[in-house]
């Protein structure tokens, strides 16, 4: 498939692809804002999700009780990870483009985005914490730390490449997706560039399929759709190789797991 | 028995006084009327055959049980007058009086020299160079520093068991406690790390009280000066160490000590 990909987009590949606008009925110039749009709403679905998914990752390994209650919570947040991401969409529709009114906007559509990836973060969060062996925190713990320091020198800075790993794979999760930003703020073409966070944007998913599928000129702009596959299937998987390369650095350097 | 353990209460004040303590884990009573009265200044050993409660024991007197779900203890354990079973306790500056050495070596995956520190830093007794000086000190205390001082940036999982497991003893004597507990700290090193490590503690009892957790009885006979032997949560005697190898009062520590069952 990669191969498929390639071949037939990597002639429109060049910088002025990845520096200009479309143009000419989407027939000609870049993808630029498509790029813009894509960093940006996932920056902005970063921002809302690392933090509350990481605490609530490390409140669920250390702090949580092992009761009723929490074990229905746990499986729920497994189960919020594995809900088709149409409907995530549909939900952003329904709170944050209407509810709280942000209308369709870089900001509905990276929360929305935030809300998809939160359990997938809190999920791996909680288990990089949970890797991390006991002995860590008892040695502390039997110094005298507070359960807080335990967890703040011996826990999380062993626990961090984890919960990177997971990071970098919903961000990676992040770009690709269509369905959560169709109806919360992407849009098929905008000449400007997303000033403030409640205007409409570009997206690299939403362009490809514009692109492939509701365009009226589909043969004219079939060498744009492959060029702008490729380029997001190469970001997709740099991220990917990234926390890949990360998970296999620490499977080498955790000596603790002999 | 009681009588011995009034007697020792009265010619060396003891450091750690347990009175009819009793610890269920759930529903499961582990440790059942135990009184005990650990003198200052000596080594304490407690033996006795696998899962008698002697770990559980040990980690009631720096409140670890805390840490398990479900545990529930009555009776008292006396430090220096105070009672550190109740709640009030502040269990924080009690883990700073009393250390702990674990059975496997857990040295944090950090360097040499931050492991020690971590204590230092974590009760923010000194910084600085005042810090490197303690560090240093603590070291020499637990028989490390000539190994590690050209090292001790590198990683103390570099080290040897032995090593680990004496880095572990200075981190815990960097923070300055009284008392030190010991849950079976040779078993799993070897021989030669072992007489090290036994080497050490008869060194540090002149200025901590030891309590040490085994069921080896050999390390018992040669490190300890007291001596308590502990079956199925129970107490079965509590002597000096001579008196309990030579003439042992109760007929299970005779047999434990014969080795028909460990």
């Amino acid at each position: 498939m990669f191969y498929y990909l390639f071949s037939n987009g990597v002639n429109v590949l060049s910088w002025k692809f990845l520096t200009q606008p479309p143009s000419q009925g989407m027939t000609a110039g870049g993808i630029l804002p498509c790029i813009i749009g894509t960093v940006y709403i996932a920056f902005i679905s970063l921002i809302f999700s690392i933090p509350v998914g990481v605490l609530a990752g490390i409140y669920l390994a250390e702090y949580a009780p092992e009761n009723l209650l929490f074990r229905i919570i746990r499986s729920s947040i497994r189960s919020l990870a594995g809900i088709p991401s149409i409907v995530y969409g549909l939900f952003g529709v329904a709170l944050l483009v209407r509810g709280i009114n942000f209308g369709p906007s870089v900001l509905a559509s990276g929360l929305t985005l935030g809300l998809m990836n939160l359990p997938w973060i809190v999920a791996t969060a909680e288990e990089a914490i949970r890797a991390i062996p006991g002995s860590f925190r008892e040695g502390a713990l039997a110094i005298g730390a507070t359960k807080w320091e335990a967890i703040r020198h011996n826990v999380l800075p062993f626990a961090f490449p984890g919960i990177l790993t997971g990071i970098l794979l919903a961000l990676a999760r992040t770009m690709g997706e269509t369905a959560p930003i169709l109806f919360t703020g992407v849009t098929y073409f905008t000449r400007e560039l997303p000033r403030t966070p409640l205007h409409k944007f570009m997206a690299l998913p939403y362009h490809l399929f514009a692109l492939a599928t509701q365009h009226d000129q589909i043969m004219k702009v079939r060498p744009m759709a492959f060029g702008t596959a490729l380029i997001l299937l190469i970001a997709v998987l740099c991220f990917d190789a990234v926390a890949f390369i990360i998970r296999l650095r620490i499977a080498t350097a955790n000596k603790w797991q002999v | 028995m009681a009588g011995l353990i009034g007697g020792l209460m009265d010619m060396d004040k003891g450091k750690i006084v347990i009175q009819d303590l009793n610890l269920w884990f759930g529903t499961n009573h582990v440790l059942k009327d135990i009184s005990i009265t650990i003198p200052a200044r000596a080594v304490t050993a407690i033996m006795g055959p696998s899962g008698c409660g002697k770990s559980t024991l040990l980690r009631c007197i720096n409140r670890m049980n805390d840490l398990i779900a479900e545990t529930k203890i009555t009776g008292r354990i006396i430090i220096d007058g105070e009672d550190i079973c109740r709640s009030q306790t502040d269990v924080i500056e009690l883990r700073k009086r009393v250390g702990m050495v674990f059975q496997k070596p857990n040295p944090f995956p950090k360097s040499i020299f931050e492991n020690v520190a971590f204590g230092i830093r974590v009760h923010r007794l000194a910084k600085g160079a005042d810090l490197n000086l303690r560090v240093e000190m603590a070291l020499k205390q637990a028989h490390l520093w000539n190994e590690v001082k050209d090292r001790l940036r590198d990683n103390a999982f570099s080290l040897s068991g032995g090593q680990q497991q004496r880095l572990c003893l200075a981190r815990c004597l960097a923070v300055e406690p009284q008392i030190i507990l010991l849950d079976e700290p040779a078993s799993a090193l070897d021989p030669h790390s072992t007489a090290r490590l036994e080497e050490l503690i008869i060194r540090l009892k002149k200025d901590y009280t030891i309590v040490i957790v085994t069921h080896n009885m050999q390390q018992a006979a040669r490190v300890s000066d007291y001596c308590a032997f502990v079956m199925l949560g129970e107490l079965i005697e509590f002597d000096r160490t001579e008196k309990v190898f030579t003439n042992p009062g109760d007929k299970r520590t005779e047999d434990f000590l014969g080795g028909k069952f460990g």
